[in-house]
């Protein structure tokens, strides 16, 4: 396992968590929004640097974390259908749904197989086309673009047997949803830097004077989450609440228009369940009507699904980052990510599994002294 | 499948009606839809999603982010390197159902 202290930058770091102490006079709680940022934060010890009163919450932006259990289910069994080959990205195999995951299916017989990229279960369809090869479309902005095309190419070329199962989130209207709940904590957002690849930030300034919180895009490194940070805190502390971009060379304010075409054409917003946390208006995608003959629910009869959520499991807490994963009596016992209970400890960017694998054996002092 | 890898676009082709370029990830080399980057050329950078460019990079900031993806030893997983077996389907259940 490697730390900031083992990086070329473990200087620079030190230096920056510094001026991060010298800046803090009060307490402030801020949310990462991204998995992604979560999963660096814990691997390199980002939260230990910081001084005590800097609270991260890690906010709600795992893919796999948020996406509901009606639609596993949903997953599950047009995956164990006679004829279907279900193609997925692999952190979606693990993932509890009512009564079993997408391996149990495998090991049972279903024809489920991992690809890198929905463009590989295209390809699929195209070499088998007496078989009805259905993907599983999560994830966020930064995925669906690739979502979109494969489902864009099949239609350019007519394949008849390839469908997705849609179920893309939206984050800023998680942002709002957050800021508008009555037992809101969170002061201050690091936004997800890929998201804003694609999506560009035109969408922020609103929602930063609206619930005068400083929105600060940040990428994923060790130093570009501590620069989200500082900046985020340099903010905070002169009662400011701006839009800024602190990873300008990945992130533009327009993002990638290409990309935004292509999402507004083969998509329509959507209300969204969220798994753990419900259903947040307009916050995801459903395929738009030209896309429908594409939409794997309409394939499929999968609509009289009854789900049972877990009754041990907190991830919706840990999702609106009310309670840290330590709190929950399973976490680590009963619910490891071997054995998961819930989908924030499968996923490598949830927050229990995060805390799991790195929370307990980041030492402060292996964080902050060089070799 | 969140985090998303830069690479040097060292060849770009048509397949069928797609634009791709291949990729090389600091010695893996794989195949990549450049259809959201139209105007990316030979030589330049790319980060890279689920196999799909989204958007350029400068050169300096594209290594240190390979290396660092390499020194976390997560740059395989990242680019779905990761063999089947490596999802070792895990003990049954414990929940009571
Ligand atoms: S530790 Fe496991 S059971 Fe507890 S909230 Fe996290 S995923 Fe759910």
């Amino acid at each position: 396992m490697k730390y900031l202290t083992e990086f070329r930058d473990g200087e620079i770091a030190q230096r920056m968590a510094a001026e991060i102490r010298q800046l803090t006079t009060r307490p402030w709680a801020i949310m990462e929004v991204c998995g992604g940022q979560t999963h660096s934060i814990m691997r390199n010890g980002i939260d230990q640097l910081l001084p005590p009163e800097v609270e991260l919450i890690h906010g709600p932006g795992c893919p796999v974390c948020v996406t509901p259990l009606e639609v596993i289910d949903k997953a599950l069994a047009i995956a164990a259908m006679p004829g279907v080959i279900f193609c997925s990205f692999g952190d979606m195999l693990r993932v509890p749904g009512s009564d079993r995951d997408l391996f149990r299916v495998k090991s049972e017989g279903g024809d489920v197989r991992i690809v890198y990229s929905p463009l590989d279960a295209v390809a699929l369809a195209r070499q088998n086309p007496d078989r009805q090869v259905v993907f599983f479309g999560i994830g966020f902005e930064t995925t669906a673009p690739a979502n979109a095309m494969a489902v864009h190419v099949a239609k350019t070329e007519g394949l008849r047997n390839f469908s997705m199962l849609v179920s893309h989130v939206l984050v800023p209207p998680a942002i709002d949803a957050i800021m508008r709940s009555p037992t809101n904590r969170v002061q201050a957002f690091l936004a997800a830097g890929h998201v804003c690849s694609v999506m560009g930030f035109w969408q922020y300034p609103t929602l930063a004077s609206t619930h005068h919180v400083p929105i600060v895009i940040t990428g994923f490194e060790p130093l570009d989450v501590l620069e989200g940070i500082r900046r985020t805190i340099a903010q905070l502390e002169r009662g400011e609440h701006a839009v800024e971009n602190a990873y300008a060379r990945v992130v533009t304010f327009d993002g990638n228009r290409t990309a935004q075409e292509l999402l507004e054409q083969v998509f329509t917003v959507s209300d969204r369940s969220w798994r753990g946390i419900g259903v947040i208006p307009a916050s995801g995608w459903r395929l738009s009507d030209a896309y429908r003959d594409y939409d794997a629910e309409h394939r499929f009869a999968v609509s009289d699904i009854r789900t049972q959520e877990s009754t041990v499991c907190r991830s919706g807490e840990v999702l609106q980052g009310t309670i840290k994963p330590t709190a929950c009596s399973a976490f680590g016992e009963r619910c490891t990510p071997r054995t998961p209970l819930g989908a924030t400890m499968v996923s490598s960017e949830g927050a229990c599994a995060a805390y799991f694998n790195y929370g307990h054996t980041v030492q402060l002092q292996r964080v902050v002294s060089r070799p | 499948m969140c985090l998303a890898v830069p690479g040097r676009i060292s060849e770009i082709f048509d397949d069928g009606p797609v634009r791709m370029a291949r990729l090389d990830f600091g010695g893996i080399t794989k195949n990549v839809c450049l259809a959201y980057l139209p105007d990316a050329v030979v030589g330049q950078y790319a980060i890279v999603h689920v196999g799909f460019a989204i958007s350029l990079i400068d050169e300096t900031s594209a290594q240190e982010t390979l290396r660092h993806f390499r020194e976390l030893g997560i740059l395989e997983e990242e680019l779905g390197e990761v063999a089947d077996e490596a999802y070792a389907p895990p003990p049954p259940c414990p929940l009571p159902s």
